[in-house]
């Protein structure tokens, strides 16, 4: 029998402007190949030119595609309608906008059913949805189905999701980022789920900008740069001795080892005792009580939910508890990071005039702050002319870094960052990553940086606190908390992120 | 598409550029006084002489739209950045006030705006008394309701707006931030519906003088000069024809740039 998917010779162009250049690779039934790269490299349209879903100002030419056994080389779209869903399927990343909102999950799964004629009968088919439902492992699946998309989790949409893709029996099926918005302990499930269907005899394609989820899952895998496959082979060879440079610097962007040494003993400077906070009545933070030390880095790790953004908020000093103290032992002046850059920057001023608003509430005497917004951007490693810009004129990893700039202009002796890389490449990431570390040892900061990714939370933190509903429950050095987790949480959140070692 | 919209865009600022070079320079285009009665030379049809013909009195049609330029595209402006401003400091006062004072104002906005606006205009000249100043006034007022709520929502959702948020993390203080941040910003949302409103206003404004409650004879106004020839239509067309063509070529030419605009500013949002 013929692999599941060939492709060869895959290029894509936008108005002769190649972006993926010449992709070749098979997928056997059983199998799971992942492709790996960072937002622009190309493979998300490599996903969807094997279901022959490119934007229709896409140039594509294929050498061939044989999916499942069928030459799928300039199908018509008639044929192509017939081929999704049967031959081959899609798990795109935001299921709350890939399910129709005003449809039950019931419908949504039962749609392959009726659009390829595989169940004939209402209650047959009510039937085959309750079996798919339970495939995907949907608790309760007989009140989901009646549910409708907004009334479920993430990690349940995607199921859903990934069940009305198996609808139809596909022989591949292809994962488009399918665990991105999921929180860790989630994304470890649905990825578990993933493996199992690959191990029942579906070819599965999982693309992914991270190397710990393709770890966990994949058989194979391919590193994509700039629309070209710079590195292919099994994941373990991949991973342990990576060949490509860039596959290097991935492969250490996203799987950091936790910080190993014990820090030295400082100071607290802030001292947290039973900090409660609610919101109508539903309690976000419980009894919370840390101390930060003077100089070092507190991680505070949780999932959606956990309540860390409202204890950062605390911190800051924008949201005050309702029982409980937050005692500083000397005065400091606090500055936080937003999670999202791009909303915490006026989107009508430029960059330096956003710098300058930070330093004339500093105190910086107007003369001096031209040259002082020249050094800030400096510091944080942006090129002068980016100062004219508006916000939404740079990067994403720019604008982190402009957001790092203004938090730097008032001086700041504690720095509280809340998600600062979590939308960022990985390589990008680890760049901010860096850029922190040595702020940090130049200015001597304190930092408290929050984040529901372990991997960086350990890069970066001397200690650490895990939260889970509110509440604090496990907190201690990085290394105690990594190599010797406590609390059940701590090792499902360990086990779901899995760095290198656990 | 984008083409088409580009070229309807030149060709209404081109048709606006033209009207106020006549509000702000009517001698320059006029080719007779607009106040000089001929008797001898009443109801002439368009010719070289008399462009646009002339009306009863033998005043050239031409020249009194031209100078009616001035009035009518100042009354626009005058009424939309009175009703802007006006709409601007009751909105924002509304979205930052308590909530009882925030209420009572939005339900007498809400009242306010479940009229036309040009019926709103109306009864307020009917209370007033008519003249030119009291339409400026009613047109005014009618449009003011629409600029309170949009100012209103925009100061509730950039005063939590993160970036204002930043700024108070910095130290700058909350009254500061909302000049700074929260108010340039309604400002900015208002500015394009003003764009559009400048408009409706214009052809509130003529309506009013068509129904004989603005200026008076022989004061040359759009809609006064549209009314003046309605009862000779059959014999002299030109009379109301042309500053008919005025006024719809006016209110146009200005939606379609406010409109553009509006969605060139919709389009940087998303």
């Amino acid at each position: 029998m013929s692999a599941a998917l060939e492709v060869r010779g895959l290029r894509i162009a936008f108005d002769g402007k190649p972006v993926v250049r010449g992709v070749t690779f098979t997928v056997e039934r059983g199998e799971c190949v992942a492709i790996v790269g960072e937002s622009g490299a190309g493979k998300s349209l490599t996903a969807r030119a094997l279901l022959g879903l490119t934007p229709a100002d896409a140039d594509v030419t294929l050498d061939e595609l044989l999916v499942d056994g069928t030459d799928a080389v300039g199908l018509s779209e008639r044929a192509w309608r017939d081929l999704r869903g049967t031959g081959i399927a899609l798990v795109s990343q935001d299921a709350l906008v890939s399910l129709d909102p005003l449809r039950r999950i019931g419908a949504e799964v039962a749609e392959p059913l009726l659009l390829h004629r595989i169940v004939r009968g209402r209650a047959a088919r009510a039937g085959r949805v309750r079996e798919l439902l339970a495939r995907v492992w949907m608790p309760d699946p007989e009140r989901r189905s009646r549910q409708h998309p907004h009334e479920l989790s993430g990690g349940l949409r995607q199921r859903a999701l990934i069940a009305s893709a198996l609808a139809a029996a596909p022989a591949v099926l292809v994962a488009d980022e399918p665990t991105t918005a999921l929180d860790a302990t989630v994304q470890a499930r649905i990825l578990g789920l993933l493996r199992e269907i690959a191990d029942a005899g579906t070819a599965l394609v999982f693309i992914s900008h991270d190397f710990a989820a393709v770890r966990r899952i994949a058989d194979r895998v391919l590193v994509m740069k700039d629309g070209i496959v710079v590195e292919s082979g099994p994941v373990a060879e991949v991973l342990e001795s990576p060949r490509h440079e860039y596959t290097k610097q991935l492969i250490a962007a996203t799987i950091h080892e936790p910080r190993a040494s014990a820090p030295a003993e400082s100071a607290p400077v802030l001292i947290a005792g039973d900090v409660s906070r609610s919101f109508d009545a539903v309690p976000a933070v419980i009894d919370a009580s840390f101390t930060v030390k003077d100089g070092q880095t507190l991680g505070i790790v949780g999932e959606s939910g956990s309540g860390k953004t409202t204890l950062a908020r605390m911190i800051v000093g924008v949201d005050a508890p309702d029982s409980g103290t937050l005692r500083w032992t000397a005065e400091r002046r606090v500055q936080l990071v937003h999670q999202n850059p791009l909303g915490a920057f006026d989107p009508r001023w430029t960059i330096a005039r956003s710098l300058r608003e930070g330093l004339e509430a500093g105190g910086v005497p107007r003369p001096e702050r031209a040259a002082r917004v020249a050094e800030l951007l400096a510091e944080v490693g942006l090129a002068p002319e980016l100062a004219d810009r508006r916000p939404s004129a740079l990067s994403g990893g720019q604008r982190q870094r402009a957001a790092i700039a203004r938090a730097l202009a008032a001086d700041p002796q504690v720095l509280v960052l809340d998600e600062p890389v979590s939308a960022l490449d990985p390589s990008v990431r680890e760049r901010v990553l860096r850029l922190l570390a040595r702020l940090q040892r130049e200015r001597q900061l304190t930092m408290i940086l929050v984040s529901h990714d372990l991997d960086v939370v350990g890069a970066v933190a001397d200690e650490v606190l895990v939260m889970q509903d509110g509440r604090i429950v496990e907190q201690g050095t990085t290394a105690e908390v990594f190599t010797a987790p406590q609390h059940p949480f701590t090792r499902e959140l360990l086990e779901a992120s899995g760095p290198v070692g656990a | 598409m984008r083409r088409a919209q580009r070229v309807l865009l030149w060709v209404a600022i081109l048709a606006l550029a033209v009207i106020a070079f006549a509000a702000l320079w009517p001698g320059v285009l006029a080719t007779h006084d607009p106040l000089q009665t001929d008797v001898r030379s009443a109801l002439l049809p368009p010719s070289a002489e008399h462009l646009f013909g002339t009306d009863q009195s033998g005043r050239d049609v031409y020249s009194r739209v031209v100078y009616g330029a001035g009035r009518s595209l100042g009354i626009g402006l005058l009424a939309t950045g009175v009703a802007l401003a006006v709409g601007l400091v009751i909105g924002a006062l509304a979205g930052v006030a308590p909530r009882g004072v925030d209420t009572t104002v939005m339900r007498v906005n809400d009242v306010l705006m479940a009229f036309p606006e040009f019926l709103v205009a109306l009864v307020v000249v009917a209370v007033l008394g008519p003249g030119p100043v009291n339409i400026a006034v009613a047109v005014t007022l009618a449009a003011v309701p629409v600029y309170i709520r949009l100012a209103r929502v925009q100061t509730q959702t950039l005063r939590v707006a993160e970036h204002v948020e930043a700024a108070r993390i910095l130290g700058v203080p909350r009254a500061r931030a909302f000049t700074r941040h929260v108010v340039p910003g309604v400002l900015g949302a208002l500015s394009v519906l003003a764009t559009i409103g400048i408009g409706s206003s214009i052809l509130a404004a003529a309506g009013l003088s068509f129904l004989g409650l603005g200026p008076s004879e022989p004061t040359p106004e759009w809609g006064l000069m549209l009314a003046g020839g309605r009862n000779v239509l059959g014999q002299a067309w030109w009379i109301s024809l042309f500053p008919g063509i005025a006024i719809t070529l006016t209110v146009v030419s200005a939606t379609v740039v406010g409109r553009i605009l509006r969605s060139r500013a919709d389009g940087r949002a998303t």
